[in-house]
């Protein structure tokens, strides 16, 4: 049976690849008018790329033929 | 839970780029993925109902907290500590965490050895059939009712936030929920709360961390929120050796004794919504570590929840106001705090993942009304009272078709809730009212090896009737809620707590008198129900760091320390 674990890490590691792709995006193209505030710090990028790492860590430590 | 009803549409908040709803609808195709590779392991009564009974104690433990880290919950209580200050925090923890360590330590062995399915079979086991027919009705209707009231709400969020239609929102939420739990039972439902859980955090953490930031962090936050609004507002307890001097209008007695013992001990040892999730762990060990994994994750829920408020009263330009008033001026209410700071500091890809998490919240909630709903329908109504000789495959397919029915009755309640918007505040009372008796009636029921089964039928009975008496009677009467919360000042929370009081006091002093003027029930009947009469199985001989009484007194002791640190 696959782990939740797996699931999640599935999960993290999608959204931050997406987030990060979001962000690496408007750090190469900054959009004249950012519409949040902070975005000097990049969030999407360090977020996203956190969350890339997790989710990859899971995916790796769950994985169905690791845990079967 | 916080009342969450906007009953204006201003401008929408925030508008979706295209990565944040291919953020969105990935999180439909994978918690539908999960329900589908789970269909085959729920074959039997006990797959589909108790999830095999073969939960960890994380996956029980993060499921448990989850199930109630609706969304509602969290706009809610962000929304509270704008308008209350640090004050909401009590809800998180002196109103949960003893109560979940006391649900682990005492009163687990006994539902994790009894075997029960649900609450309301453990009061069949202890109390009789009658006890189990009153809480089962009454959990049954009413979790029902409220899954509709939820989805209503929800969709109005949805349509406040981000513009999307109210019919688009109640059906996609609900059918997406009503596939994954029928095809894989409560083990569908725990794996996606779990997955929720993560996504939560992961969408509504860099709101605290940007927020404290841009405030320069914690003291000069408080500094700021004395300046914009009190210096009441960064303090538990100092302010409530008196309800005037506090934003809450709330006295310590109210926190303690309402909140505190009997309502946070209600609602997290005797709802089932909860309960039901520690009941499926693999063994006593797992039952009793759950909860105080849960309570460990509780306390830092007010990161998430509290911060994002109290920073909206330092950072926000505007001044958020109640909900009457922005219903007349279109202003930003209170409870639209977490969107508004979710705005602020998150651009494309984080407002997906941010959304996400509030959908997350959303369906984790509705989820675990529909599994405990199909649950005591099934085991607590339809085979006791309606069909009691059906085979396994029957019951499993009965919950398969009570997980659709429910849901269809929650959307009808959604859509009545459209058309009168006063029922969702009826409702809301409605669910209280039978907390607080069910939990003097549990607790007594397994620790007064002399409670009788008449005893604990008339308290429940005479607890719920004293609870609906008194809100009825400050509903007639208004100025009757100084004598149910004992003070003129008194506000609409400190009422909650009080009447819970009241109505507690009265189920405990009524099954006690009809106890001791019944015939006691035998020792063999009450072995394995009651303290005294039951042998609690050792957790093993396994290492100190293993051990649930271990963990609880770490969990004991970070909560003194926390309460001190912001006294």
């Amino acid at each position: 049976m696959i782990s939740i674990w797996f699931f999640i890490g599935i999960s993290l590691a999608v959204n931050g690849a997406l987030i990060l792709a979001a962000g690496v995006y408007q750090l190469v193209n900054p959009p004249v008018n950012p519409g949040v505030v902070l975005f000097h710090l990049h969030a999407n990028v360090w977020w996203g790329a956190v969350l890339l790492a997790i989710g990859l860590l899971y995916c790796f430590k769950f994985a169905p033929r690791r845990t079967s | 839970m916080t009342p969450l009803l906007a009953a204006a549409v201003p401008t929408q908040l925030v508008r979706l780029a295209p990565i944040d709803i291919v953020i969105v609808v990935f999180y439909f195709a994978l918690v539908l993925a999960i329900g589908w590779y789970l269909k085959g392991r729920a074959n039997t009564g006990e797959d589909f109902f108790m999830a095999g009974r073969e939960m960890t104690a994380w996956v029980a433990g993060l499921s448990f907290l989850s199930a109630n880290l609706g969304a509602l919950e969290l706009m809610g209580w962000a929304g509270s500590a704008y308008q209350y200050g640090i004050l909401a925090t009590h809800w998180y923890w002196i109103g949960a965490i003893p109560a979940m360590l006391f649900l682990a330590l005492v009163m687990m062995p006994f539902y994790y050895i009894s075997k029960t399915h649900s609450v309301p079979g453990y009061l069949k086991l202890r109390f009789g059939e009658s006890s189990r027919a009153l809480s089962a009705v009454s959990f049954a209707f009413m979790t029902v009712l409220m899954s509709g009231v939820n989805m209503f709400a929800m969709a109005k969020v949805m349509q406040i936030v981000l513009g999307w239609d109210i019919n688009f929102s109640i059906w996609v939420s609900s059918l997406t929920v009503a596939i994954y739990v029928t095809l894989g039972g409560l083990r569908s439902a725990i794996f996606n709360e779990v997955l929720q859980f993560f996504l939560i955090w992961a969408g509504a953490l860099l709101i605290p961390i940007l927020g404290l930031y841009e405030a320069g962090g914690w003291t000069n936050l408080k500094l700021q929120i004395a300046h914009r609004a009190s210096e009441q507002y960064v303090h538990l307890w100092s302010g409530l050796g008196s309800f005037t001097t506090n934003p809450m209008g709330i006295h310590w007695t109210g926190i303690v004794f309402g909140l505190a013992v009997v309502i946070s001990m209600g609602y997290w040892t005797t709802d089932f919504l909860v309960v039901q999730r520690i009941l499926a762990a693999k063994d006593i060990r797992s039952a009793e570590m759950a909860p105080i994994i849960g309570a460990g994750f509780k306390m830092l829920v007010p990161v998430i929840v509290i911060l994002p408020g109290l920073l909206g009263l330092a950072v926000l330009p505007e001044k958020l106001v109640p909900e009457s008033v922005a219903a007349v001026t279109g202003a930003h209410s209170y409870n639209d705090v977490l969107p508004l700071m979710l705005a602020r500091y998150c651009g494309p890809g984080l407002l997906g993942l941010g959304v996400t998490a509030l959908i997350a919240g959303f369906m984790s909630g509705m989820a675990g009304n529909v599994s405990a709903f199909t649950t005591v329908w099934t085991y607590d109504i339809y085979r006791p009272f309606i069909n009691s000789k059906a085979s396994d495959h029957h019951y499993v397919n009965m919950g398969r078709w009570t997980t659709v029915i429910g849901v269809l009755i929650s959307v009808g309640t959604a859509y009545l809730v459209m058309q009168f918007a006063s029922i969702m505040d009826y409702v809301q009372a409605l669910f209280s009212f039978f907390i607080a008796p069910l939990f003097g009636t549990v607790v007594l029921g397994m620790l007064w090896k002399r409670a009788t089964g008449s005893g604990g039928f008339w308290g429940l009975l005479c607890g719920t009737l004293c609870s609906i008496s008194m809100w009825t009677w400050v509903k007639v009467d208004p100025t009757a809620l100084r004598y149910v919360a004992l003070s003129p000042h008194a506000k609409g929370l400190a009422q909650d707590m009080y009447q819970a009081l009241w109505s507690f006091i009265t189920c405990v002093v009524v099954t006690v008198v009809v106890s001791l003027a019944t015939k006691p029930m035998s020792d063999s009947q009450l072995s394995g129900l009651v303290y005294g009469l039951t042998e609690v199985p050792a957790v093993g001989d396994v290492p100190l760091y293993q051990k649930p009484l271990f963990w609880a007194g770490v969990v004991a002791i970070v909560f003194v320390i926390l309460n001190i640190i912001f006294w």
